[in-house]
């Protein structure tokens, strides 16, 4: 795009892309890592996983201070308002993105000490690559503001849905067969959804990007699994 | 400083009445064409901003819409001006009673070197005759439309030229409301004024639009996007885009439209 009369709006809208891209890849760090640590019972790497949310914090109130002093100074309408307004929503999923991956790694560490049936994890590490996959793509797609590729993640969500319907019934089947694996595969349920929560901040992002690009809202009904809280 | 006329959602398009309706207008300074077949209607009881660049036309326009140019020889305007259906560029046109329906405020506050009172007073005598007390009812009516009756109201006799800037153009706000025109033209209304000076304007203008239709041109954004329900970017003589206010300042349809408000104008 050409560049703005005042070249000092155009180094605080750069700067604010450079906080989200950070933003982006401290999450999906934190994501990786946070499964990792579920999968390997790593109490270290949990920690440290609980530690950098710190970090995301700090800059999502980086980039709200930043876009509302560009608010207050620059009165930007058109794109740059969308892409203003967008950065503040991003920061926002972006950081709630961070607060499952931390909830995710908190759990790791409690239930490290009595892990029972690793099998009981696979199922999440499926649902963690799809939500790693999507958040990646929704980034790229703000990076690029490409609509279609934001489209398609948010097409994508019904498929992290459907997974963690499965899981559900997976760990219901291994609370069913011994009752001491209920304390366990419980902390799991709430894992799962935390990566389900990740597909609905993802899903955000990508309507978001929407929103920026061509100023209106991303047509039709979001698409929806079946809701595993209603399921017997 | 906001009320509840501009918290309103804009009222739907197509149930708005057009006051006035520009069709393929061209103008022309001598041989320059400064208008190139601009359409743009001005609805009934809707503030609508002209904006664009020094030299877009917009000021030609907002010129036109009472045959101001008629004062200039070899200016000359073609196509259609329609207020209330009957087309106003007709030579038949009688141009005081037009200049009557359509009233203008300009850039910097015109005063008549005479007393408060007598500026009111002195636009309404030429249209009609009305009695000491009936006049006396018509300038504070006036005044008060103005807002500015409280400031003046124990100096009537006092100049207008003692009054501030801001005041000034209150005055000759007052000056226009007094004539009871239908249509109010502002150019540039704000520009020599302080910002206190500018919401006190902004404010009345909102208010106005209850009992008039506003057209206003403007370089200040931002000013557009407050006082305006409606919106026309032109760019070197042509109307590049006419939208609702909030359509052209989120997202507009037009790449010159975006480059303009955005500050990206090369």
């Amino acid at each position: 795009m050409v560049e703005h009369t005042v070249r000092s709006f155009d180094a605080d809208l750069e700067t604010l892309d450079r906080h989200i891209s950070e933003m982006g890849g401290i999450a999906e760090k934190m994501l990786a890592d946070a499964m990792d640590a579920l999968s390997t019972m790593n109490v270290e790497l949990a920690q440290k996983v609980i530690a950098t949310d710190v970090r995301l914090d700090v800059l999502q109130r980086t980039v709200e201070d930043l876009a509302v002093r560009v608010l207050a100074r620059r009165q930007p309408v058109a794109v740059d308002l969308r892409d203003v307004v967008g950065v503040i929503r991003i920061s926002a999923d972006l950081e709630r993105i961070g607060d499952q991956a931390k909830n995710i790694a908190k759990r790791a560490a409690k239930i490290a000490g009595e892990s029972r049936i690793p099998r009981a994890v696979v199922g999440l590490r499926s649902m963690h690559d799809l939500a790693a996959t999507q958040l990646n793509d929704v980034l790229d797609a703000y990076a690029q503001r490409d609509v279609e590729r934001a489209k398609a993640v948010w097409n994508r969500d019904l498929e992290l849905d459907a997974l963690e319907d499965s899981v559900f019934r997976d760990l219901l089947t291994f609370m069913m067969e011994d009752p001491r694996n209920i304390t366990f595969c419980t902390h799991l349920l709430f894992c799962s959804k935390n990566l389900e929560r990740v597909g609905d901040h993802t899903t955000n992002i990508a309507e978001t990007v929407h929103y920026i690009v061509t100023g209106e809202s991303m047509p039709g009904e979001r698409p929806r699994g079946i809701d595993s809280s209603t399921l017997p | 400083m906001t009320n509840a006329l501009s918290q309103e959602a804009p009222a739907s398009r197509d149930k708005l009445a057009e006051k006035m309706s520009v069709r393929n207008l061209d103008f022309f300074y001598g041989e320059t064409r400064a208008l190139k077949s601009v359409s743009v209607p001005l609805y009934a009881n809707q503030a609508t901003a002209f904006i664009g660049p020094s030299g877009c036309g917009k000021s030609t326009l907002l010129r036109v819409l009472n045959r101001m140019y008629d004062l200039y020889p070899r200016q000359r305007a073609e196509g259609e001006v329609l207020l209330d259906g009957e087309n106003i560029l007709n030579p038949k046109q009688d141009i005081n009673a037009l200049r009557a329906r359509v009233g203008m405020v300009f850039q910097k506050p015109t005063p008549f070197p005479m007393s408060i009172y007598d500026n009111i007073a002195f636009g309404v005598r030429l249209y009609e005759k009305l009695g000491k007390a009936d006049m006396d009812e018509r300038v504070e009516k006036a005044l008060r439309g103005a807002a500015i009756w409280d400031e003046v109201k124990d100096k009537l006799n006092a100049s207008g030229l003692s009054l501030s800037g801001g005041q000034q153009q209150r005055l000759c706000i007052a000056r226009t409301v007094a004539i009871q025109p239908e249509v109010i033209l502002f150019d540039e209304p704000c520009s020599a004024l302080d910002p206190i000076s500018t919401a006190k304007v902004e404010e009345l203008i909102d208010e106005m639009r209850r009992d008039y239709t506003i057209a206003i041109v403007t370089h200040n954004m931002q000013q557009a996007v407050r006082v305006s329900q409606y919106t026309a970017f032109m760019y070197l003589g042509e109307m590049v885009e006419f939208d609702d206010t909030d359509k052209i300042f989120t997202a507009p349809k037009e790449r010159r439209t975006q480059d303009y408000i955005t500050g990206r104008f090369g």
